[in-house]
């Protein structure tokens, strides 16, 4: 099983640096979050998937999947969140001053010669 | 009295709780900054005290045994670095009184300043990998809030830069955790350390080594990935510039110390190795941006480069007096950056350009302005009395004792280099004949130079008094050249 899903890790991990490295801010935005999510199943999966019961004491199984790579999961999910929320919201603010979403157009600085 | 080692951290974290709800009260806004700095001063002082006589210190948070709990570590390293990180807060804080404009102290930059800091601290000061992590995204969203903060189209572009680089690299940074999570099954570094010491580090391990080289590369800007720091760091307003100048890289160049002395120290012809070339070449690249520029940002931004090449050195070299002039150097770098960046500041709020060709003849209005920063660029090369020579006197002997002559050539002709560049700018702008636009007037930049005197007397002391900052940076270098010690602290019964 942990072998398909580092399959399908890399191939999101593929999908996301092709995405991040093309010119339109909309879809290297689309490109971090495939990214992520390639990121979080692989956390999932280098924790173990043996088979367990759902980490809840009340099932009073034998055995339970590893609670920590969870919880791990669950502080990186709502952290790229809120890194995602500001980056969408910068790059509409960016869209509007600039006048482009082409990341060749937008240039910082003038003074760069 | 290990209690107080989560004071740091809880200081700025409800100072800028606080502050959100003081938005319109600047005054107010300000004094709490102060105070919290000087609080976090007193605090990591009085620490400092307690781990030279008591050894290094450990704060099981909630009262779990480590390592099923997050526990936080105050050994010299760290708590020194909390100390200079607070001193820089207090300095730039000054500086906020004249040198930044109103729309932007409106939105929330005090506050914003605290949860840098406690994000900062809490990367100083955390045992976790995890909590490591999380330290740095809470700093990362601080910083992007930050280097925007006032819309300018350079900010835009530039932060989009910024924001992107570090999406990537956190994303990095959690493959490494989850790849050495199932090698070794913990994430405490005092246990991650025993276990990695079990099974003598096989290839596997190094590679994730790697791994945590590029992520945190990557933040302290190091050379095949400091592409982003040009440009980021010269797109805010000089305070903000002052305060990621002087603590921003320095948490990456923290966590590489801290990684590569506490966990994966059993190769270090493969990894330290590797650290000595790309902090080579730093060097070489930061000096070539410092010398071509003739734009005064860009010469300290890629000054900025050349001092992360510097500090890594002494890790590459791997013995006590290598690690002890990087240590040095790393606090001596962070003073004197931050007080560059606020002189430059001042500077340009005169001239009213960042070109060097543009005005002139500065010392003659403004003599304080003009030999603070005589001073801060000969103690940024190393002129002896200063404080940045004692860091590099110890990184060559250092090197010299690892057979590293290549690096030893490279880094001093790196820093005649780095004195031909800031010298540049002190014998065009501010020696030179009189030509300073017609509105300059001395009340302008108030208040402007006195922050970056504070740090210069500062350094100035630390250079001079060096016998007496000497305990404190051993300690600091025996606790990194012996890791056991750190995880008795840790892991005692």
């Amino acid at each position: 099983m942990e072998i398909v899903i580092s399959i399908v890790v890399g191939i999101l991990f593929m999908i996301g640096t092709y995405l991040i490295l093309s010119k339109n801010v909309t879809r290297i935005i689309i490109g971090t979050g495939i990214l992520s999510h390639g990121v979080h199943l692989l956390l999932l999966t280098m924790g173990g998937l043996k088979q367990g019961a759902a980490p809840l004491l009340g099932q009073e199984a034998a055995a339970y999947s590893d609670p920590l790579p969870q919880a791990l999961i669950l502080t990186a999910i709502v952290i790229s969140f809120g890194v995602t929320s500001f980056f969408l919201v910068l790059a509409y603010r960016a869209y509007n001053v600039h006048g482009t979403d082409d990341m060749e157009q937008m240039r910082g600085l003038e003074s760069d010669e | 009295m290990n209690n107080l080692i989560i004071a740091p951290l809880l200081i700025p974290l409800l100072t800028g709780v606080i502050l959100l709800f003081l938005r319109k009260h600047i005054v107010a806004q300000k004094v709490l900054s102060m105070l919290s700095g000087l609080a976090i001063i007193a605090t990591s002082g009085v620490l400092l005290g307690d781990v030279l006589t008591n050894g290094v210190g450990s704060y099981q948070l909630g009262g779990w045994q480590p390592p099923f709990g997050i526990v936080l570590v105050a050994d010299s390293l760290s708590v020194l670095l909390v100390l200079f990180s607070s001193i820089i807060l207090v300095a730039t804080t000054l500086f906020t009184y004249k040198g930044l404009d109103l729309e932007r102290k409106n939105y929330y930059y005090y506050p914003l300043v605290q949860f840098l800091l406690t994000g900062i601290i809490g990367a100083f000061l955390t045992g976790d990998l995890f909590n490591l992590f999380v330290f740095f995204e809470v700093l990362l969203m601080s910083s992007y809030a930050l280097i925007v903060l006032g819309g300018t189209k350079t900010q835009l572009g530039e932060s989009i830069k910024y924001v992107l680089v570090n999406v990537i690299s956190s994303a990095l940074f959690v493959t490494a955790v989850a790849f050495l999570y199932s090698m070794t099954g913990t994430l405490n570094m005092a246990d991650l350390s025993q276990r990695i010491a079990e099974i003598g580090q096989p290839g596997l391990v190094t590679v994730v080594a790697l791994l945590f080289l590029i992520v945190f590369g990557m933040k302290a800007a190091i050379f095949p990935l400091y592409f982003w720091l040009p440009g980021s760091y010269s797109a805010p307003p000089p305070v903000i510039s002052a305060i990621f100048a002087g603590l921003l890289t320095k948490v990456g160049i923290y966590a590489i110390y801290r990684v590569f002395t506490i966990i994966f120290y059993h190769h270090p012809e493969i990894t330290h190795q590797i650290i000595g070339i790309l902090a080579t070449i730093t060097m070489i690249v930061g000096v070539i941006g410092a010398v071509a520029y003739n734009d005064l940002h860009k010469i300290l931004v890629y000054n900025v480069v050349a001092g992360v090449g510097f500090i890594l050195l002494g890790l590459s070299s791997f013995n006590e007096d290598g690690l002890f002039g990087g240590i040095f150097y790393l606090l001596h770098d962070m003073m004197i950056k931050a007080a560059l960046f606020l002189l430059v500041g001042a500077i340009i709020a005169i001239t009213q350009t960042t070109k060097m060709n543009q005005a002139s003849g500065i010392i003659k209005h403004y003599p304080l302005l003009g030999w603070s920063f005589l001073v801060a660029a000969l103690s940024l090369a190393g002129v002896p009395p200063l404080s940045g020579f004692f860091g590099k006197l110890a990184l060559i002997q250092g090197g010299f004792l690892a057979e590293q002559y290549v690096f030893v050539g490279v880094l001093l002709l790196s820093s005649l280099l780095v004195l031909y560049s800031v010298m540049r700018i002190f014998f065009l702008v501010i020696l030179g004949e009189d030509r300073l636009p017609e509105t300059h007037n001395s009340g302008q930049i108030k208040g402007l130079v006195y922050p970056s005197v504070f740090l210069l007397v500062l350094s100035f002391l630390m250079g001079m008094g060096a016998e007496f900052v000497y305990p404190y940076v051993a300690d600091a270098t025996f606790t990194l050249l012996n890791p056991e010690i750190y995880i008795e602290a840790v892991l005692k019964e």
